[in-house]
């Protein structure tokens, strides 16, 4: 199977308020398609180690790859170019803009790439609405929407540019039990049918059960994959 | 960079009550800028120009109280020789050969005009009005061909002055003092005692009090006889050139050939150029001031969005937009508020600038305006425009640095 992820020795330390080894050379491999989950408790190191994979935490010891890419060492505009064609993110809030409409804030990464005209990124955001069924409220500013009609804008933004790797922190950690199920029942479908690559920490037992490949992190290791 | 653009202008939109506070900062500052500057410059062209107009570019003149020799040093030269308590040598203040020193001036490729005068203290008598003053023994064509005296005439003509040995033009301040009409006969006394009656044949205003309370005009030869001098009595040479500017430079050069003090104008009216020099200090400063003080107002209300939209600018980085982008974003922000400040100034400017220029002012017995002078250029209207935008860029690029700087995971993990 096609691998889109690779760690190699992943290493981090805090230096605040002393010398603290977070990460003790992680070494991962994620398939194309896999809905991983990344379980463990506070402190792990669990939410580290997705910040080095998704590319924002830069400061780090060991090799990055996401899609055939080494990812270690590049500057911080290519890693943020590489984030808005490769990447997409869902957070435990929905970080939307809060001036903009649903459709703006999915067209905004897409409208970044720049890859399709203005009309075919309005054509495809409005795409992604219908798929996740929030397409009545394309033309509504975000914060007239529920938590759970918010989280669903934010996948789909993070979908606009169909990215190899869908990477979520606690995407359900503030959601009630129904918009959790719903947002479970998403990232099952995106994987399954579409084949979309997620990596999600969570501290949902329930969420980690039900996904395809769990990995447990203990004291800045890997304890179980 | 379109998609930068946007979402700058949805944050300004978003927040129309402090965007306009913000411009309106800018537009207090550069509105005042521009009224303060054309005013100040107005001031400044009339001062100059009427000091232009009045006095001579250069002015060649006998200066008899310049240190001079004593006759120990020159038949000792070189000794130790000390004169005490040296009395003035009485000299007169002829300049010798004057006729024919303004010919050769008159030759200099430099020089539109000159005129060789003789000016004396006077008194002037009418009824029992005793006046200080001063006349000036002239040739009047070549005097109009200076300072325009023909453009300056309140009442009689100039050409009269010609026709009439005994007659006198009149600054209009003085004849209004000894309440003198043109026709009436002002005794003239000077001050080795010879006196003289003449007939006030006209009267001038240069617009400078200082000239127009003292001075008359009289023929060369009338002036000769009241001192009782020779044909040949000339103490002043003055000197038009085409460019003033060269004043500076072609004085110490007539100085040298001749020998005779040559002064240019800028030191002639040293005092009048402080006043314009400390007028451009004052408007530059207090202009400014309120730019530096619209400047904090732009620093802290940006400081205060990105301060609001920390949350919207990690979620803009985590996907993808560059520190530059993020920077971009705000710099625009502040850039448009500088621009649209800045053009609402210039407008608001060019009001204050209408209205004052509107404002009847008697400039009393030392300027004879009747309106503040304003200048109406676009030069200033130019220099406000790049004030205001300089001032907004750089109060807008410190917050605007600080987001492009801020680490998204920071502030994504410390929710």
């Amino acid at each position: 199977m096609e691998n889109v992820l690779r760690t190699h020795k992943i290493t981090k330390y805090f230096y605040d308020p002393e010398k603290f080894q977070v990460l003790k050379g992680i070494d991962l491999t994620v398939n194309r398609g896999e809905f991983l989950s990344l379980v463990g408790k506070s402190g792990c190191g669990k939410s580290t180690l997705m910040y080095i994979l998704s590319t924002m935490d830069t400061d780090y010891e060991g090799e990055l790859e996401i899609s055939g890419q080494r990812l270690t060492g590049k500057s911080l505009n290519e890693l943020a170019a590489f984030r808005n064609a490769h990447i997409g993110f869902v957070f435990q809030f929905h970080y939307l803009l809060p001036e903009f409409t649903a459709l703006q804030n999915i067209m905004i990464p897409a409208l970044k790439l720049a890859r399709y005209s203005r009309a075919e990124v309005e054509a495809r955001a409005y795409a992604k609405l219908e798929m996740l069924g929030i397409q009545d409220f394309a033309r509504k500013p975000t914060n007239k929407l529920s938590g759970g009609q918010q989280q669903r804008v934010a996948i789909a933004r993070a979908l606009i540019n169909d990215p190899d790797i869908i990477m979520g922190d606690e995407p359900t950690g503030n959601l009630d039990s129904y918009n959790t199920h719903m947002v479970f029942d998403i990232f099952a479908e995106l994987t399954h049918r579409y084949k979309q690559t997620i990596i999600a920490v969570t501290h949902d037992d329930e969420f980690a059960r039900k996904s395809d490949r769990i990995i447990e992190m203990s004291d800045g290791t890997i304890i179980s994959n | 960079m379109t998609l930068v653009f946007e979402i700058a202008k949805t944050h300004l939109l978003s927040k129309p009550k402090q965007t306009i506070v913000a411009m309106l900062g800018v537009t207090f500052g550069i509105g005042m800028f521009v009224a303060m500057v054309s005013l100040m410059t107005g001031l400044n062209d009339m001062t100059e120009n009427l000091a232009m107009t009045s006095s001579p570019d250069i002015h060649i003149y006998h200066d008899n109280t310049l240190e001079r020799k004593s006759i120990a040093e020159e038949i000792n030269p070189g000794g130790v020789n000390v004169v005490y308590h040296s009395k003035p040598k009485n000299e007169t203040p002829k300049v010798r050969n004057a006729l024919r020193m303004a010919e050769i001036i008159r030759k200099h490729p430099e020089v539109r005009g000159v005129s060789a005068q003789l000016t004396s203290q006077v008194f002037y008598n009418y009824g029992p009005i005793q006046l200080n003053g001063q006349v000036s023994g002239v040739d009047i064509l070549e005097e109009d061909r200076l300072f325009n005296i023909q453009g300056k005439m309140k009442q009689g003509r100039m050409e009269d002055l010609i026709v009439n040995q005994d007659g006198i033009i009149m600054g209009t301040g003085l004849a209004r003092k000894l309440k003198a009409k043109t026709g009436d006969r002002v005794v003239i006394t000077t001050p080795q005692g010879f006196t003289m009656t003449l007939k006030i044949v006209g009267l001038f205003q240069m617009g400078i009090g200082a000239i127009d309370n003292v001075k008359s005009y009289a023929n060369i030869s009338t002036v000769q006889n009241i001192l009782q001098r020779d044909k040949s009595y000339l103490t002043d040479i003055n000197i038009k050139l085409y460019d003033f500017n060269l004043a500076k430079d072609i004085a110490p050069e007539f100085q040298k050939t001749f020998g005779y003090k040559a002064e240019d104008w800028e030191t002639a009216n040293a005092t009048m150029l402080l006043g314009v020099i400390i007028r451009n200090i004052l408007t530059y400063s207090v202009s400014i001031t309120l730019l530096i003080v619209a400047g904090f107002g732009i620093y802290n209300i940006l400081n205060m969005t990105i301060m609001n939209k920390m949350k919207d600018i990690a979620i803009l980085k985590a996907m993808g937009f560059s520190g530059g982008d993020v920077k971009n974003i705000f710099m625009i922000q502040s850039l448009t508020i500088g621009l649209l400040g800045s053009v609402l100034g210039l407008a608001i400017g060019f009001l204050l600038s209408y209205l004052i220029a509107q404002a009847p002012f008697d400039g009393g017995d030392v300027l004879s305006i009747d309106h503040l002078p304003v200048n109406f250029k676009l030069k200033y209207y130019v220099v406000g425009i790049l004030f205001g935008v300089a001032t907004t860029a750089v109060a807008g690029y410190l917050p605007s640095r600080k987001a492009a700087k801020l680490d998204p995971i920071e502030i994504i993990r410390g929710q």
